[in-house]
């Protein structure tokens, strides 16, 4: 772009996607600007999500759709079988038209085909009701009202944020029942993406934070400035490093109280005191690097004019003009600024993951660092290595003319500068690196175990290091102490010989020999695997890999590679995708949504890296998090904290799932029995298409006499009462695949209906070979035995429905008994009034009639008893498998039971964590010991309390007992909720020193 | 105003009791903490176990047997006797009038069926007439009527309903009844005797009165206008192509003519199935000394207008006496009887399942 100014050499600007306003975006820095705009309509973001997000449908609606085709085939048999009856019938002498029932001259007429075409629609039209059209009124009314208990569910409510969970779509309540693999990312999701800066490494030494806030204890203790531990590196080291923390960011700096303009509130942050600087960054890494460097006596003051203010240690102003700012990018992985000092001195400051530094900085400084970056990765901490490079004039100018060149391209711009950021971003030197901390949600762990021990698959996706990603997979218990890993990461493809392609090929080979070939057979159809009997895997593989699976080398058979992908992930309880895309995460819930047996996926997330994935997924959730609103207005339900993910499922989920399923078998069954004796009454009337019921019964059946006990019952039913729900995850697995909707339950519903259809005609039937059923000698009509049929078919219909109910609220009550009531009560009232508006009178007194013979009464009692007799017979021998009685056996309530009435006690600290790990603590922390005898306890007090907030140490108890008691003020909070423990373990308490010689 | 939405939000943080602009609004979005938002309505759960459900079974069983004997006793007492005179066979005394039977005969034909009752009728006895492969519930022919006609409507009456075709009008006045059920109406006319052993030959008084539903007689059919003289009502209107008679001589008695005529109310409710019975008349009974209908040798003179032979059906005249349960049906009492021991069957093999391999699962079956 070229900018002309009067007077002035036109100056050539680079116009690129970081010029780009989206939508929402707010003006901050200046008053007014002047845009292009660059995408309208179709082409906007907004329309191109809006595309993608309308597409889902739930499995209940493709079952519901099944089903209709079966009915739909019934109907045209009924009419198919009724239409050939009828001109087989009429072909008999003397029965087409009888005397007494000539037809018309008009009918006379007509064509034959033509006729018997029209006696096949109107077969149709009278047995139309067999399709439940209602059906989707009550299921769109169940599923709208359904989605307002979870808006209103209190246990959604999160205090902090102040907001409650939020459904976008009410489409797909009962999918939430269905789930089979969840898909999280991890930060921001599984973590708290609440950053906090933990130590950092300068030139080898290790530097470490005192004072670290409680939070537990609810209030802040930020105390003392920076302790060092160790021996420093030289100050001029530690200085430059901190200057890299400060100047290499994209942070801006919001000053507090000196501009309360309107402009300036709108950033959303609250002012604050003027030692407490608000930063605004993207991301809250960034923020948190800042915020360490100002504790460790370097303040970044603010970018003005292209000049950068630090107040370093001795509160002198610094002040660097910033050249370029090499912006971060997810394939990079990493942010380069140029910046000048005073002095003249033009510096590169880089910062990056430790993959993408490494390879450009010397090797020798790389050995003293790796190791603390792989602690800290280990720890569950966010690690970032920073470097640096001095430039020569000669360079800069070249780099300077370079970038230009390579911004104003306007073909291959991105590969032109990523060529550019590649060569300015070599031969640099390490200076240190950074451990940032990302807190676990709370009861992330007790979430991912209920998740498991509901038999879902989680996977979990991440753009972070495998380090990092595995860590956290251990403190979420996603992986235990038992599973067996299966990497299939850059890392282990290149430790063999062979070629890439080629040790992919033989990984996939083993890993599928291990985790699906040697594995027990697992049954098909219901999932009845054992929870703790087989050998668990996890599986893990990183970005690349992935690529190099999705697109195998030409000549190898592409479908291979992902079919034995696919079953090894298939097979491992928890797959973790580390170093992702965000695209890659789409793809892989694509190829998990469209294996065999498509399974229902479910995402999780709460940035925008992650929308692309909520919106493939069946069901996508988005977290009210830290990054912004986008996941949230992407996602199908958005809930403010992880730990709500378990209610969601398991309760929720699994009551709608149950719900609808029950509704829908139901109003097939209802309709069915509604229409087969109708159909059956064809047979005795030569079929004339002579319906049985009156026309206000046909249309008021579906409408008024049987919709709203169901609707009563598919909005408040808990079979199983919430706790237990949530208490025994395994009960989540009965439902699994879809379990109420398959063929069999359809085909005992199909059954029950024709039975009970066969019942109700048949029984009438059999009573109206004499119609005198009255005292007085006098007879019953054809309405009279349409509405005995009818009213038996009622009572028998909704009292189903009572015994299904296992959750009688006020409301059930009144709508079944109101319901009958209401039959009762119009039946009277349709025949007691000779209707003006009706041609013919058909149901005058016939209810008020057939309530006056006995003989009515006790068929309608004896029918509607035989009818559901059947049912409670099988109610009362299916009992001793039914689920109540499971919870009280032991054995198998260790997956959600006994943990769960555990882990509000048991805090992250108690989790098993694996050996290694583990071991790789203990030897720091007797590093430390050793070296700083006096600083024990301080170091111990600080692990325990990472591990508390973390969850990623696994220690054992005694050690954070023992802090516990040095600080019981801090810890009161904690203790109690340690005392269960502390109690027993007392006995064997043991002195710090001791423990950990252990 | 995007700023005042932001303010709104700033204070969220601060403080929750100042009213701002939207403030409110979005702090309501607390939930409210009702049993029915939350899901915790009290509620009722009830458990069906073998102990619930054995007692129910037992109950049913003794309710239903009793009730099911009972059924079973009362309609095997009831007394019916049926005799077909439709006159298919040779031997049968109809045999000529079915076969020689036409519509534009002035004279009725007349046959004499003698028959004897092996058992007196004690109460009152009711005679049904009955007709098989008879579709009354065809769907043509259902609805070939007008209610409003039959209710007495004067513009029904000159304009009858199109359902009625094609037995709407004829010689261009409108039929009074109109449609294919009036057009039917079944006309025979049956008598019956009773011989004496000592030879005499004495007519049964019949009571027409009583037949028909009371809402139908009285409500729901009704003669057009206030004029008594049904004949005047009726003088623009054909009577029915296949009767014998206008519609307004089908008796003497003003209270039982015209539309409200019993006889055609009872045909005019359509029977369920094609084989049924109608009621003709009651046979009241006399005195308390004497059988309403003896034990002895009966005939029954038909006069013979209705035809059935075209459409193979068949006519038969039923006596029978009526209990509170209504006629002859052991349907009612077998099902009732074979419920009633299913379910006490069932009782007794719960009964024995639950106490054999009950016990184990005792602890769960028992709901807190």
């Amino acid at each position: 772009m070229h900018i002309y100014k009067p007077e002035q050499e036109p100056a050539v600007r680079s116009l690129g996607p970081e010029n780009l306003l989206l939508k929402g975006a707010t003006l901050k820095n200046t008053k007014k600007i002047y845009g292009v705009s660059v995408y309208t309509g179709m082409e906007t973001k907004m329309a191109l999500n809006y595309q993608g997000k309308s597409q889902k449908r739930s499995a209940v609606e493709k079952s519901i759709n099944a089903f209709l085709c079966v009915y739909l085939c019934i109907l045209i048999s009924k009419a198919v079988v009724c239409t050939t009856l009828k001109y087989v019938w009429q072909s008999k002498e003397g029965q087409d038209e009888p005397w007494y029932n000539q037809k018309t001259q008009k009918e006379k007429d007509t064509f034959m085909y033509l006729k018997m075409f029209t006696d096949f629609l109107s077969f149709m039209v009278l047995f139309n009701f067999i399709i439940p059209v209602s059906m989707y009124v009550t299921v769109e009314m169940q599923k709208f009202f359904g989605s307002f208990f979870i808006k209103w569910d209190n246990d959604f409510f999160d205090p902090e944020i102040k907001e409650g969970a939020l459904v976008n779509t009410s489409d797909l309540n009962e999918e939430l029942g269905q789930v089979e693999y969840v898909f999280t990312d991890k930060t921001g999701t599984l973590t708290q993406n609440n950053m906090e800066f933990i130590e950092c490494c300068i030139d080898g030494f290790q530097y470490r934070q005192r004072d670290v806030r409680s939070e537990l204890d609810g209030f802040t203790v930020t105390d003392g400035p920076v302790h060092k531990l160790q021996p420093k590196a030289g100050v001029e080291k530690e200085e430059l490093f901190l200057r890299a923390l400060c100047l290499c960011h994209t942070v801006q700096v919001k000053e507090a109280g000196s501009e309360e303009t309107l402009g300036d509130r709108l950033d959303g942050m609250l002012p604050k005191p003027e030692e407490e600087r608000g930063f605004i960054a993207s991301s809250p890494d960034e923020v948190a690097l800042v915020k360490g460097a100002m504790k460790y006596g370097f303040t970044f003051l603010g970018l003005e004019n292209k000049k950068m203010k630090i107040r370093n240690r001795q509160n002198d102003i610094e002040e660097y003009s910033l050249l370029h700012v090499l912006n971060f990018d997810p394939v990079r992985r990493r942010m380069s600024v140029i910046v000048q000092t005073r002095s003249g001195e033009t510096l590169l400051f880089c910062k990056g993951a430790d993959s993408s530094i490494f390879p450009r900085v010397r090797p020798e400084e790389v050995d003293r660092i790796r190791l603390h970056v792989e602690r800290n990765a280990t720890e569950g901490y966010r690690t970032l290595c920073v470097a640096y490079k001095q430039l020569t004039a000669e360079e800069y100018m070249v780099a300077e003319t370079g970038l230009q060149d390579a911004r104003l391209a306007l073909q291959d711009r991105e590969e032109k500068l990523m060529a550019m950021y590649n060569q300015l971003e070599t031969g640099m030197s390490l200076i240190g690196a950074t451990a940032v901390e990302d807190r676990l949600q709370e009861e992330a762990a007790e979430t991912m175990e209920a998740l498991q021990g509901a038999g879902m698959k989680i996977w979990v996706l991440t753009g972070d290091k495998m380090e990092t990603a595995k860590s956290t997979c251990y403190a979420c218990r996603l992986f235990q102490r038992g599973t067996e890993l299966l990497e299939l990461t850059v890392r282990t493809l290149e430790d063999g010989r062979s070629k890439r392609e080629e040790r992919l090929l033989e990984l996939l080979r083993d890993y599928h020999k291990r985790a699906v070939q040697d594995a027990p057979p697992v049954r098909t159809g219901v999932v009845t695997r054992s929870w703790c009997g087989s050998q668990e895997y996890g599986f893990i593989i990183d970005g690349a890999t992935l690529t190099l699976v999705m697109n195998p080398p030409r000549d190898a058979d592409a479908s291979l590679y992902r079919s034995l992908f696919l079953q090894i992930c298939q097979n491992c309880t928890t797959v973790l995708c580390c170093r992702m895309a965000p695209l890659q995460k789409a793809q892989i819930v694509k190829m998990v949504k469209n294996s065999k047996g498509s399974p229902i996926t479910l995402s999780i997330g709460d940035g925008a890296n992650d929308v692309s994935m909520i919106l493939e997924a069946h069901v996508g959730i988005g977290i009210k998090g830290k990054e912004g609103r986008q996941a949230v207005r992407n996602s199908d339900y958005a809930i403010p904290k992880l730990k709500h993910l378990k209610k969601l499922l398991l309760a929720h989920g699994h009551l709608y799932y149950v719900r609808i399923a029950h509704l829908v078998q139901y109003f097939f069954y209802k309709n069915l029995c509604f229409i087969l004796p109708q159909f059956l009454y064809q047979f005795f009337c030569g079929y004339s298409q002579q319906p049985l019921y009156d026309a206000a019964y046909l249309t008021m059946y579906n409408i008024c006499f049987t919709s709203l006990p169901i609707l009563a019952y598919s909005l408040l039913e808990q079979h199983i009462c919430i706790e237990i729900l949530l208490d025994n995850a395994t009960l989540y697995r009965e439902i699994a695949k879809n379990a109420m909707l398959r063929w069999r339950p359809f085909l005992y519903w199909t059954l029950l209906g024709i039975f009970q259809g066969l019942m109700f005609f048949f029984g009438v039937r059999f009573l109206f070979s004499n119609p005198a059923l009255q005292d007085n000698g006098q007879v019953f009509g054809n309405w009279s035995y349409g509405t005995i049929v009818f009213t038996v078919l009622v009572f028998t219909v909704t009292l189903k429905l009572a015994l299904d109910t296992r959750h009688w609220t006020w409301l059930n009550h009144s709508a079944i008994w109101g319901s009958l009531a209401f039959y009762v009560f119009f039946s009277f009232f349709w025949g007691g009034i000779i209707w003006p508006f009706l041609k013919q009178q058909r149901l005058y007194f016939v209810f008020a009639n057939m309530l006056s013979s006995v003989s009515a009464w006790l068929v309608i009692i004896i029918l509607i008893l035989l009818s559901l007799l059947p049912e409670i017979l099988l109610m009362v021998l299916r009992k001793p498998r039914g689920p109540l009685s499971r919870q009280k056996k032991p054995g198998q309530s260790n997956v959600g039971g006994i943990p769960s009435s555990q882990s509000s006690a048991r805090p992250l600290l108690m989790r098993t964590f694996s050996d290694e790990s583990n071991t790789v603590i203990l030897t720091v922390f007797l590093q430390d010991e050793l070296v700083f005898d006096g600083c024990c306890h301080t170091s111990l007090l600080q692990a325990s309390e990472g591990a508390l907030l973390t969850g990623a140490v696994g220690w054992d108890h005694q050690s954070s007992l023992t802090s516990a008691d040095l600080h019981p003020l801090r810890f009161n909070k904690t203790q109690q909720r340690f005392q269960l423990e502390s109690h027993d373990s007392k006995s064997h308490k043991t002195a710090p020193s001791r423990h950990f010689l252990l | 105003m995007m700023a005042s939405s932001y303010n709104a939000k700033e204070e969220d943080g601060h403080h929750s009791g100042s009213a701002g602009l939207g403030g409110a609004a979005i702090r309501s979005r607390k939930p409210d903490n009702t049993a029915f938002k939350q899901q915790r309505l009290p509620a009722w759960q009830p458990i069906l176990t073998a102990g619930t459900v054995l007692p129910a079974f037992f109950v049913i069983g003794l309710i239903f047997i009793p009730i099911g004997i009972g059924l079973f006793v009362t309609s095997n007492n009831i007394k019916e006797f049926e005799i077909d005179y439709t006159g298919t066979d040779m031997s049968s005394p109809c045999f000529n009038c079915s076969q020689s039977f036409s519509w534009n005969s002035s004279t009725p034909c007349k046959c004499v069926l003698p028959f004897s009752l092996e058992q007196p009728f004690e109460s009152n006895v009711f005679m049904y007439y009955g007709l098989s492969n008879f579709y009354q519930n065809h769907r043509r022919y259902v609805k070939s009527r007008d209610d409003s006609q039959l209710n007495g409507d004067e513009r029904s009456l000159k304009e009858p309903s199109k359902e009625c075709e094609p037995y709407r009008s004829s010689e261009n006045k409108p039929i009074a009844p109109c449609g294919a059920i009036a057009n039917s109406m079944f006309n025979d006319t049956l008598d019956l005797f009773y011989i004496d052993p000592n030879g005499t030959k004495t007519q049964i008084p019949l009571i027409k009165k009583g037949i028909a539903w009371w809402t139908d007689k009285h409500v729901k059919f009704r003669n057009p206008g206030n004029n008594p003289n049904l004949t005047t009502v009726f003088i623009d209107t054909a009577k029915p192509v296949n009767w014998r008679k206008p519609v307004y001589e089908l008796d003497t008695d003003s209270e039982n003519n015209g539309f409200i005529n019993e006889d055609f109310i009872v045909w005019m409710r359509t029977a369920a199935l094609p084989t049924f019975r109608k009621l003709y008349r009651i046979i009241q009974k006399k005195n308390n000394m004497t059988p309403t209908l003896p034990r002895g040798n009966y005939t029954l003179e038909v006069t013979y207008n209705y035809p059935v032979r075209s459409f193979e059906g068949r006519k038969r005249m039923i006596l029978s006496t009526i209990s509170w349960m209504g006629g002859k049906n052991p349907f009612l009492g077998i099902a009732y009887i074979t419920v009633g021991s299913i379910c006490f069957f069932l009782g007794v093999v719960l009964l024995f399942i639950h106490h054999k391999y009950g016990n184990r699962n005792n602890s769960s079956d028992i709901p807190n």
